[in-house]
């Protein structure tokens, strides 16, 4: 009974500080500096680690693809197979965990310990609501930045994929070849569906993060709590919505 | 000479006037679970008097400040701060109030400079030049120059409670609220955040709360002392009436006499 009103309490806590921050949507122009702040943060610092793990998901998509599809004569599928995996699900999917990791924690931490060590009560008792000055920013540079770690995350993963299906022996095939696959059996929508998915699930790990962070009570020892919290509650909503959403856009 | 008569506060940035605030707290209780922390506390602070508030460690102090500027919400009573209710938006949107926390609460990624530049930068009070104006009279008034360019991480103990004070002061308070201001500091620097304090209300003229269990300051500086035990209010009224206190609950509190042949400590555990 208690968890379950620790769960209906997250989830009120957090719709309302989405409210809230969108309340102050007409600050945000004059909010420039945090703004680009937060982009290079989530944008930026997170992108050499999307690049690397695309790279290598794409590398192991395509091998996979090889090793079970050369005993039915279907390997001119590999760059169809992995562009569609990568578009629809693994590039938003990845890019989301990674957040969740990266940035996620990061974001809780620092505004657990800023309310641990009273620097939100501070800013409530100057009259600068936190949802405005901290949250706001962030949320916006998630919406911005997140559909662009998704479009670097399905390029580098199918190329990739072309570049492991060219130098594998038992694929071999040649990246016109692997692209052409690419091109026929994919479309503008699956990309499409790929980036919402994106953006539904940057958007909901920034939110939780922020949430949890901002109602941290205690010590340091539950700043770690917070930032173990804030991680576990956006890998589960990640994969919880990963069903919706998909099945909202089919 | 400052006009202690008048109930208004020279705003020491500007010329303008702003109206001195006073406080009422009526009948306030607070439980956190089944813990009473407050019971039924009334008292009030006439705009522009120092009020200190005294009490031993864990006697709700620095809750009751809290419940002051809003940040708690009572569990029975209330609090007003000029006439409006402490836990409203609109009040903080209407009465300009500081609280110097114990710790500071400095926002550790801002330089002194920026600390104190957030106020007026994030209500857009005046443009760049205006702010850097009253940041570097606030620091000139606490004599934190030359640390404009510091971050908090590289103050002392001092100078992070000083810089908390100037904060408050960029914010043109009408009523400035301090929790244990002299806490962790040595004597010189604590008499110095004292008169500090008293310096701030003479020439300013602004309301102040400031919860401390420094016998000192309290004797020095406040118009009224308040005293706090087990979540009550035993004692308000005159400094002067706590230099021989009647009560031995708050002679014991404000001269404790160290008796190593027969400690407290032992007489708790019998």
């Amino acid at each position: 009974m208690k968890q379950l009103t620790g769960i209906l309490e997250g989830i009120g806590s957090t719709v309302l500080l989405l409210l809230r921050s969108a309340s102050y949507i007409g600050t945000l122009p004059r909010q420039r500096a945090r703004f680009i702040e937060q982009c290079f943060m989530i944008g930026y610092t997170t992108l050499p680690i999307v690049a690397i793990l695309s790279f290598f998901i794409g590398s192991v998509l395509a091998l996979q693809a090889g090793y079970a599809m050369q005993n039915f004569g279907a390997k001119q599928l590999i760059g169809s197979l992995v562009g569609l995996s990568m578009a629809r699900e693994l590039g938003p999917v990845m890019v989301a965990i990674l957040l969740a990791g990266r940035v996620g924690s990061a974001i809780a931490a620092e505004l657990a310990s800023m309310k641990v060590y009273q620097e939100i009560d501070a800013l409530v008792t100057m009259n600068i609501p936190p949802a405005r000055m901290l949250v706001l920013p962030r949320l916006a540079a998630a919406v911005v930045m997140v559909p662009v770690l998704a479009i670097i995350a399905n390029l580098v993963g199918w190329f990739g994929g072309a570049i492991v299906a060219k130098y594998t022996s038992f694929i071999a095939i040649d990246p016109p070849a692997y692209f052409a696959a690419l091109r026929r059996y994919m479309e503008f929508e699956d990309v499409m569906n790929g980036l919402i998915k994106a953006e539904v699930f940057g958007f909901v790990v920034v939110l939780v993060c922020c949430n949890i962070g901002l109602n941290t009570r205690g010590g340091p020892r539950e700043i770690g709590a917070a930032v173990t919290r804030a991680v576990v509650t956006s890998l589960i909503m990640i994969l919880v919505l990963d069903y919706f959403v998909t099945k909202a856009l089919m | 000479m400052p006009d202690r008569s008048s109930s208004a506060t020279r705003n020491p940035f500007t010329e303008q006037e702003t109206p001195a605030v006073g406080v009422t707290v009526e009948d306030l209780s607070k439980n956190f679970g089944r813990m009473q922390v407050l019971k039924n506390i009334s008292f009030s602070v006439e705009p522009g008097e120092i009020f200190v508030l005294m009490g031993p460690s864990g006697s709700g102090k620095s809750v009751l400040l809290k419940h002051i500027v809003g940040l708690e919400a009572p569990t029975s009573g209330r609090v007003l701060v000029d006439g409006h209710d402490a836990t409203s938006e609109h009040t903080r949107e209407q009465i300009r109030m500081a609280l110097v926390f114990q710790a500071g609460a400095l926002f550790n990624s801002l330089s002194v400079y920026d600390n104190l530049a957030l106020y007026p930068r994030e209500h857009r009070i005046t443009d760049e030049r205006g702010i850097r104006e009253k940041v570097m009279r606030a620091l000139q008034i606490l004599s934190l120059e030359t640390a404009a360019q510091k971050f908090p991480s590289e103050l002392s103990g001092g100078m992070k409670k000083r810089v908390a004070i100037a904060r408050a002061l960029v914010m043109e308070p009408q009523l400035m609220l301090y929790d244990e201001p002299t806490s962790e500091l040595d004597p010189v620097m604590s008499a110095t955040i004292s008169e500090i304090i008293a310096t701030l209300k003479d020439e300013y003229h602004v309301t102040s709360i400031v919860v401390s269990h420094d016998r000192d300051l309290a004797l020095n500086i406040a118009d009224r002392v308040g005293i706090l035990m087990g979540g009550e209010l035993i004692h308000l009224g005159p400094p002067a009436e706590l230099r021989q206190p009647t009560n031995a609950r708050i002679a014991d509190f404000l001269n404790p006499k160290i008796d190593i042949q027969n400690p407290r400590f032992k007489k708790l555990e019998t």
